[in-house]
């Protein structure tokens, strides 16, 4: 943890001259150029105002997707009007949430040009124009990709994730890549190589993890909206603690390619959105079979925002006997029920559902999630790209130095376990025995199922903790994700939006799993909830 | 004491698939350094292996020439181990589901038939290749070239069923020529895209429980593999007959020194962590495809033997030696378009044309004779333009220059002489010349009759045709 803390390049984080330094992908010089940087900002401050729409009330950067693609068709805005309100909007406020790793003020105002033409020809999707962030562990052509880790800080991919190329494709604009627990790995993003972001609603809290940077930069409006990963719970539990809407599609749904692995069977791109409508428009465009990964599921995908259509009445809401109580806060066990009593006012009937080895999913994670990381981390190892510890002795010296040095200390526990557990004599033990228990979960699931269209529990069992509060006590930290992480081990869809907030005023979510690819059917619960109440209306005062 | 060897193969192929077996780069050897490469065979972050169907389809292949069972379920496992040759740090391999298992190959030895067993065979990716100066100006330097990494392998198995180095090598060469016969690898060793490893063990003769084994590795060619068996063999047996015990061990061959010599001890052995690659689905194997495979396999070593010894009626011999390799089949049955004499081809071939490749140490596919050439020279002996003797001389200078044998009696003047003046007159001369042993010969001693046939042919510097030779000194004398 100490030498964590040395090598964080403190200093630099907060200061706006760097972040606009680093985004300049086209940059023709490597060496700072504040000058540079500085006229970005002052082109900035004349590009940003739109009188007629702070007339109404409504800052641009407020908005959501499909308010601002109706005023970019509309020619009422232009995306660079749009784009210059967020990066403004991140000059504000960035010093105090650090939702960033690297900002990309001069792409973003490239990409938001070529939209503008895009929309003058009329040639708009629902993304063109729109400012996203990329969470650092999806892969950037040419722009830095950190995955939060100082291993990887000078990295630069020669490619585009799958998902990166369809938003690209799809007219989007990248004003930059979020922070996050080093490879995902954390519930706090506390475990950042460039330190922690901090949530919206207190900045003295938590804004939840891994992907807290990208919730965080969704509820402090310095994106529209973003992309995250969940591997136990990364998209779902910092979309609870931000108070914004974050979804993790089925396994299979949305390609890997580009994304960094951390636990290859469980990972999974999903977006974060200030509503119900925005997540349906983003999945409509990064989710699709890819060729570049086997394990991308070749369905037909339907239009999500049709899903957002229907209502409740009549559908089957399951809520799991085990999780009513026991570790679970209870202002969030209260506004879970009133968000369920809500949806049952709307014509949804419940019904108990049991989930028996669902009180095994911590334990069965914390195998196989570090196994398949001790392999996936195995790469960095100095010889090809990244870190490379100077001064070492011989191969094997450089290798034990530049991981030790590289890696976080979250992530060489996550390493040492996964290595101990697949060791000849513990592997069947161990993976070979959670592999199996991951079955048995899957399967209460598939009972479950057979018996409701929905199951709905709270997303996380508290709201934000503090910053520091869990650091050093990583059992209590992984039991953040106790309600998340058996919808990863069955590779179902999942979803957590706003229902509640605590006396602090911190929010609480509510977390929808639907049945393999049946994304609509969260939607559609999600979105009936969503418009009979007004929780993700509410704004952090920052 | 007197020992058993107890022998078993751990043969690397490398297929010839056009592009790697996860990413769709080229496979071709001897391009630049690391120009063959993408984010998937470097092991980029976030990139992901896809497995190319034609690696698939020639590991059937393999499998179905050599009795395998082709598992309708497998998969690929993850062996984890650091070197800077291996980019992601694990290698995509096979290991609790392969592909396929047991099998089987026939080898011959000395006349003796003896089927070999195969455990499995299965597919992996090739790791790269490191270079290393060690005079660079930075001082020593190790360099990589990924070009290698991804090359798609099969790795064969067998069981420990063989029990000398020759039974190895005969093992080997058998399998090599499967694998070329089907056209999925090119069975070059020095370019490492044919290698072996070998585990070797003692025990007492007639004694069931195997001993400790030692694992060879470093043998670059079929000679070296046998003779690094012969040499641990030695080892091993001096070991026991002293009471001390073998060390299990991996042993690296030095060629040069002839010798073999640890590398690393079992303490040392990798735990390669095997699990099962979370990003590769299950390879579900439709059977109707295998069948498809199947009917498409070309015909293999065992059946062009006895297809050769059945048609063309050469001793089993003959058609088992022509049968060791795919191209000195075709070369064979090349010449035997032109000029029907099986055995005599095949005479031809196995003594003239392999001693003067084996001299060179070249492949029957650089033989400088075509087959038409040589068919075309053996017809010239039948027809009397030259004879036996002197086509043997005729075929050295095709083989030296590459040209065929009219040109080569026609410079030569090597055309027999079938005048038959020009014969008797250089029997007369003979005859002549040597009167005592014209006496001696026609008082009885019919022994001399070869002397005076070897005078003429070598008055006609071996152009007469010996028949009429023959023919003509027994009239005169």
């Amino acid at each position: 943890m100490d030498q964590n803390q040395k090598r964080r390049p403190e200093g630099k984080i907060d200061d706006p001259v760097w972040m606009g330094r680093i985004s300049l992908s086209n940059s023709d010089s490597g060496l700072p150029h504040p000058e540079r940087s500085c006229q970005i900002w002052l082109v900035l401050h004349s590009a940003i105002r739109n009188p007629q729409l702070e007339g109404a009330g409504m800052k641009l950067y407020e908005m959501t997707t499909h308010q601002l693609h109706d005023l970019l068709s509309r020619k009422e805005i232009t995306s660079r009007e749009l784009t210059g309100s967020v990066l403004k909007r991140i000059e504000e406020l960035e010093g105090r949430i650090h939702a960033y790793i690297t900002l990309t003020p001069e792409m973003a105002l490239e990409q938001a040009a070529a939209a503008d033409l895009r929309i003058q020809k009329g040639e708009a999707g629902p993304l063109t124009g729109i400012p996203l962030a990329l969470k650092d562990v999806i892969c950037t052509r040419g722009l830095r990709t950190t995955c939060g880790s100082h291993i990887l800080d000078n990295f630069i991919p020669p490619y585009d994730a799958t998902v990166t190329e369809k938003l690209r494709a799809a007219g989007a604009v990248f004003v930059g890549k979020t922070n996050m627990d080093e490879f995902a790995m954390g519930s706090s993003t506390e475990n950042s190589a460039f330190g922690p972001s901090r949530n919206p609603w207190d900045t003295q809290r938590i804004p939840g993890g891994s992907s807290g940077g990208s919730a965080a930069a969704v509820a402090a409006d310095e994106c529209i909206a973003s992309l995250g990963s969940d591997t136990g719970g990364s998209i779902r539990q910092p979309a609870a603690c931000c108070g914004v809407v974050g979804m993790k599609p089925t396994y299979g749904r949305v390609s890997r390619y580009g994304l960094v692995a951390f636990a290859s069977s469980l990972d999974q791109i999903g977006p974060f959105s200030k509503d119900v409508r925005d997540t349906a428009l983003v999945l409509n465009a990064i989710c699709g079979h890819e060729p570049r990964d086997s394990t991308s599921v070749d369905l037909p995908v339907p239009d999500y925002t049709r899903a957002l259509e229907g209502d409740v009445r009549g559908m089957v809401l399951g809520v799991p006997r085990e999780n009513s109580g026991q570790g679970i806060d209870p202002q969030v066990a209260e506004s879970v029920r009133e968000a369920i009593e809500v949806l049952k006012k709307l014509g949804a009937k419940t019904v108990e559902v049991s989930l028996p080895h669902s009180a095994y999913a911590l334990a069965v994670y914390y195998i196989i999630a570090p196994c398949e990381a001790s392999s996936n981390l195995a790469r960095y190892d100095g010889v090809k790209y990244g870190f490379r510890a100077k001064g070492t002795q011989d191969l094997l010296d450089m290798y034990q130095e530049t991981r030790w040095q590289g890696f976080g200390a979250e992530v060489k526990r996550r390493i040492m376990l996964g290595t101990y557990a697949l060791s000849a004599g513990y592997y069947d033990a161990y993976y070979l025995k959670a592999s199996r228990v991951r079955t048995l979960i899957r399967q209460d699931f598939e009972k479950a199922f057979e018996k409701c269209d929905a199951i709905v529990l709270p997303t996380a069992p508290t709201p934000a903790f503090k910053i520091g509060e869990k650091v050093d006590d990583p059992l209590q930290m992984y039991l953040s994700d106790i309600l998340t992480i058996p919808c990863n081990l069955a590779g179902l869809p999942g979803l957590s939006l706003p229902c509640g907030f605590s006396r602090e005023g911190l929010p609480i979510g509510l977390q929808i799993l639907g049945n393999l690819f049946q994304e609509e059917r969260v939607l559609r619960v999600a979105h009936a909830f969503e418009r009979n109440t007004d929780h993700h209306r509410q704004k952090p005062k920052l | 004491m007197e020992y058993e060897p107890v022998i078993g193969l751990e043969v690397h192929a490398q297929l010839l698939t056009r592009s790697k077996i996860f990413c769709g780069c080229s496979t071709l050897f001897g391009a630049d350094a690391n120009t063959h490469t993408c984010p998937v065979c470097t092991g980029l972050p976030g990139s992901l292996p896809v497995l190319n169907k034609k690696v698939v389809e020639f590991t059937v292949r393999a499998a179905l020439a050599t009795q395998c069972r082709i598992a309708p379920y497998s998969q690929f496992a993850r062996k984890n181990y650091f070197y800077p040759d291996l980019p992601k740090g694990y290698q995509i391999s096979q290991y609790e589901l392969p592909l396929s298992t047991d099998g089987h190959v026939e080898i011959q030895v000395d006349g003796k038939k003896k089927r070999i067993g195969l455990i499995r065979i299965h597919m992996e990716e090739d790791a790269g290749k490191l270079i290393h100066d060690l005079s660079s100006d930075r001082g020593a330097s190790s360099y990589v070239d990924f070009n290698r990494t991804g090359v798609p392998l099969i790795e064969i198995v067998s069981a420990p069923d063989l029990q000398s180095p020759e039974e190895a090598g005969a093992y080997l060469r058998k399998l090599r020529a499967i694998l070329m016969f089907l056209d999925i690898c090119d069975g070059n060793m020095e370019e490492g895209s044919f290698r072996c490893d070998a585990n070797i063990s003692l025990r007492p003769k007639g004694q069931k429980a195997f001993g400790v084994k030692t694992e060879l590795k470093n043998m670059n060619s079929f000679r070296n593999v046998q003779k690094a068996l012969d040499y641990e063999i030695r080892r091993q047996t001096a070991l026991l007959d002293q009471g001390d015990k073998v060390i299990q061990e991996t042993r690296l061959w030095d060629a040069a020194r002839g010798m073999t010599a640890s590398m690393r001890g079992k303490e040392e052995a990798h735990d390669y962590r095997y699990f099962p690659d979370p990003d590769l689905v299950p390879l579900v194997i439709d059977p109707s495809w295998v069948e498809k495979i199947r009917a498409g396999l070309p015909e293999l070593p065992e059946q062009k033997k006895d297809r050769f010894v059945r048609d063309y009626g050469i001793p089993e011999y003959d058609a088992e030696i022509l049968t060791s390799s795919k191209a000195l089949a075709n070369y064979y049955e090349g010449c035997l378009k032109i000029y029907d004499q099986p055995k005599i081809i095949s005479n031809w071939i196995m003594s003239e044309l392999l001693r003067e490749l084996k001299r060179d140490e070249r492949e029957i596919e650089e033989c400088p004779v075509p087959a038409a050439n040589l068919a075309e020279m053996l017809k010239m002996i039948d027809e009397g333009v030259i004879s036996g003797k002197i086509a043997k001389s005729v075929f050295e200078d095709m083989y030296r220059t590459g040209k065929r044998a009219q040109e080569i009696v026609r410079e030569k003047g090597l055309v027999q002489v079938t005048d038959t003046s020009a014969i008797e007159k250089a029997i007369d001369q003979v005859l002549a010349a040597n009167p005592s042993e014209v006496e001696a010969y026609r008082k009885g001693k019919d022994k001399l009759f070869g002397f005076f046939v070897g005078q003429v042919m070598k008055a006609t510097q071996g152009k007469a045709n010996p028949q009429l030779v023959n023919e003509l000194l027994k009239k005169k004398l």
